[in-house]
């Protein structure tokens, strides 16, 4: 395997002749690390769903679930603490969450966790090396092996799910 | 820091396996809503107080209650660390985190004793 | 080849036999002045063959010579010419313009490097990191020590072993995978999966004996643990690597899954 001195020496920057100012290469750390942080791609280059397919969206969604999902759970323990309060403090705040509004947020949830579940399945497998294909001389055009089937099926599946508990939550609290 | 007291793949493993064992339990603690009568009927003062005051559904809760606050706070920081990076804000957003998952498991361990307990 | 800035007058010109294109190049220099990144357009004719990196060094070479882009084998071996194109991390020699189906190729340099000028970026975060996971084979015996009667002895590998790794083997430590990382875009301390998946390299090489040591470096609240699978590594690796592979065997082989060299001899 090539050294990576010798590949840093290989590729030299072809810059125009009217450059002034070139990078010192080995300058100072804290100066490199602040030049590549103002071209960090960010929150929104994290999220970018449009350009790295439906594993991205997965990735994205899992956080956006995992964050929902602990907002419920804080808001869950705080709600039924209200039971401390007797009968009337309980059923004042049960009053609270048994409107519309209530009942499509807990939708949401149930959504949400749904999702969070089966895809976090699905990631937990993939991250004990399951699923995720073989090792193999790649052939051109490189189609990588752990970008597969099984992966994306467990991704709509995921998906799918979650917007089947959403609706039947929703018929249930509704008592259709 | 939390990763200097453990390593990052146990507090990952731990991680994972309060996730799973999560599942199930939230699975019984769901279904429970839906075979008790429906779903109304089972959020009654009545009926949530005889579930409290049943031990084993008390403790079911009470598990739950620490699994999914370590799954949680660990999730937020993991995703906190991400997000920026620096000694500092790491020491707090580890140790902000922590606190946060004590303080959540107190809180509802408080609900859950004082109902079981009949303290209500 | 019939070159024109963007805004200047439209040269005279066959009605079709030569196709255009837009091109964008993105423009700044962050020793001068760190705030102002620009684009210069320019009109660049292509063939079915032309490549972005052809199409920038023509406009090196007929209209803006200032254009700083780095390169080197126009073959896709050498890992230099790494740029967003079109908002994706691709190999400039490597991506064809006809390829794209856009009359407009925007070029910027690759994200999450520290930009040097225009289109090169700066790539000692990646040889550091590359560096840290100990990417050769680590082991206390040599092949000098093995001599015997005067003869040099080889490590022996079967070619099952050797499948184990060589997929990862083929990494040119082009960029293109930190670039595309979701993780990198906001955690400077992170690995990368370009460092990830040749940890897994040597981790799965039959005569390596430094696992242990490897592995301490990338179980870190900011290694191994902060990949989440999402896999746009794999999807940009112009060399087949697919380091979001290597990356979830290496884990799996710390979560007690299986997976590294079948040798498995730890230090």
């Amino acid at each position: 395997m090539a050294s990576v001195d010798q590949e840093e020496g290989n590729a030299g920057v072809e810059a125009g002749t009217d450059s002034q100012g070139r990078y010192d290469g080995a300058g100072s750390d804290s100066g490199a690390r602040a030049a590549a942080d103002g071209n960090r791609a960010g929150i929104g280059g994290m999220a970018n769903p449009g350009k790295y397919g439906i594993e991205r969206v997965a990735y994205w969604l899992m956080r956006l679930t995992g964050l929902g999902l602990l907002a419920y759970f804080i808001g869950h323990i705080y709600e039924t603490s209200s039971i401390l309060q007797g009968k009337m403090g309980w059923d004042e705040f049960l009053a609270i969450t048994q409107t519309t509004e209530g009942h499509i947020l807990l939708a949401i949830v149930i959504g949400m966790c749904v999702f969070h579940t089966v895809n976090g399945i699905r990631v937990m497998l993939g991250h004990g090396g399951v699923g995720v294909g073989r090792a193999a001389r790649p052939d051109y055009p490189y189609v990588p092996a752990s970008q597969n089937y099984r992966h994306k099926l467990g991704i709509y599946t995921a998906i799918v799910l979650a917007a089947i508990a959403m609706m039947y939550g929703l018929a249930v609290m509704f008592g259709v | 820091m939390a990763s200097a007291i453990l390593r990052e793949s146990t507090i990952m493993k731990i991680h994972y396996g309060t996730a799973l064992a999560a599942v199930a339990l939230v699975a019984v603690h769901v279904l429970m809503r839906l075979t008790s009568g429906g779903f109304a009927e089972s959020l009654e003062y009545e009926t949530v107080l005889a579930n409290y005051r049943f031990l084993p559904y008390a403790l079911m809760l009470e598990i739950i209650l620490v699994l999914l606050s370590i799954h949680g706070f660990n999730g937020l920081r993991v995703i906190l660390l991400e997000l920026r990076q620096g000694p500092r804000y790491e020491k707090a957003v580890s140790y902000g985190c922590v606190a946060a998952m004590f303080a959540l498991i107190a809180y509802g361990s408080r609900t859950i004793i004082m109902t079981n307990m009949g303290m209500v | 080849m019939a070159l024109q800035a963007a805004s200047g007058p439209a040269p005279a010109q066959r009605p079709g036999t030569q196709r255009s294109i837009t091109l964008r190049i993105a423009r700044s220099n962050p020793a001068h002045d760190r705030s102002t990144v620009g684009f210069d357009d320019f009109e660049v004719p292509y063939e079915k063959w032309t490549t972005v990196l052809d199409a920038i060094l023509e406009v090196k070479k007929r209209l803006d010579h200032s254009v700083a882009v780095r390169y080197s084998c126009r073959q896709a071996t050498c890992g230099s010419c790494g740029m967003m194109i079109n908002g994706r991390p691709g190999l400039a020699c490597f991506t064809k313009i006809d390829e794209l189906n856009s009359s407009v190729v925007t070029v910027e340099p690759l994200q999450n490097f520290p930009v040097i000028r225009d289109l090169a970026v700066g790539f000692d975060s990646l040889f550091e990191n590359h560096r840290e996971v100990k990417p050769y084979l680590d082991r206390d015996d040599t092949e000098l020590d093995n001599i015997a009667d005067g003869e040099l002895k080889e490590y022996p590998q079967s070619p099952e072993e050797l499948e184990q790794y060589i997929q990862f083997a083929n990494c040119i430590k082009c960029g293109l995978c930190n670039a595309a990382c979701p993780t990198m875009a906001t955690d400077s301390s992170f690995l990368g999966p370009q460092a990830l998946a040749q940890a897994y390299r040597y981790v799965g090489d039959s005569r390596d004996r430094g696992k242990d040591s490897r592995l301490k470096v990338i179980d870190d609240s900011h290694g191994i643990w902060r990949c989440h699978f999402a896999g746009s590594c794999s999807q940009v690796c112009p060399k087949g690597v697919d380091p979001a592979m290597g990356i979830q065997m290496l884990r799996g082989y710390m979560l007690g899954f299986g997976g590294g060299s079948s040798g498995n001899n730890q230090k």
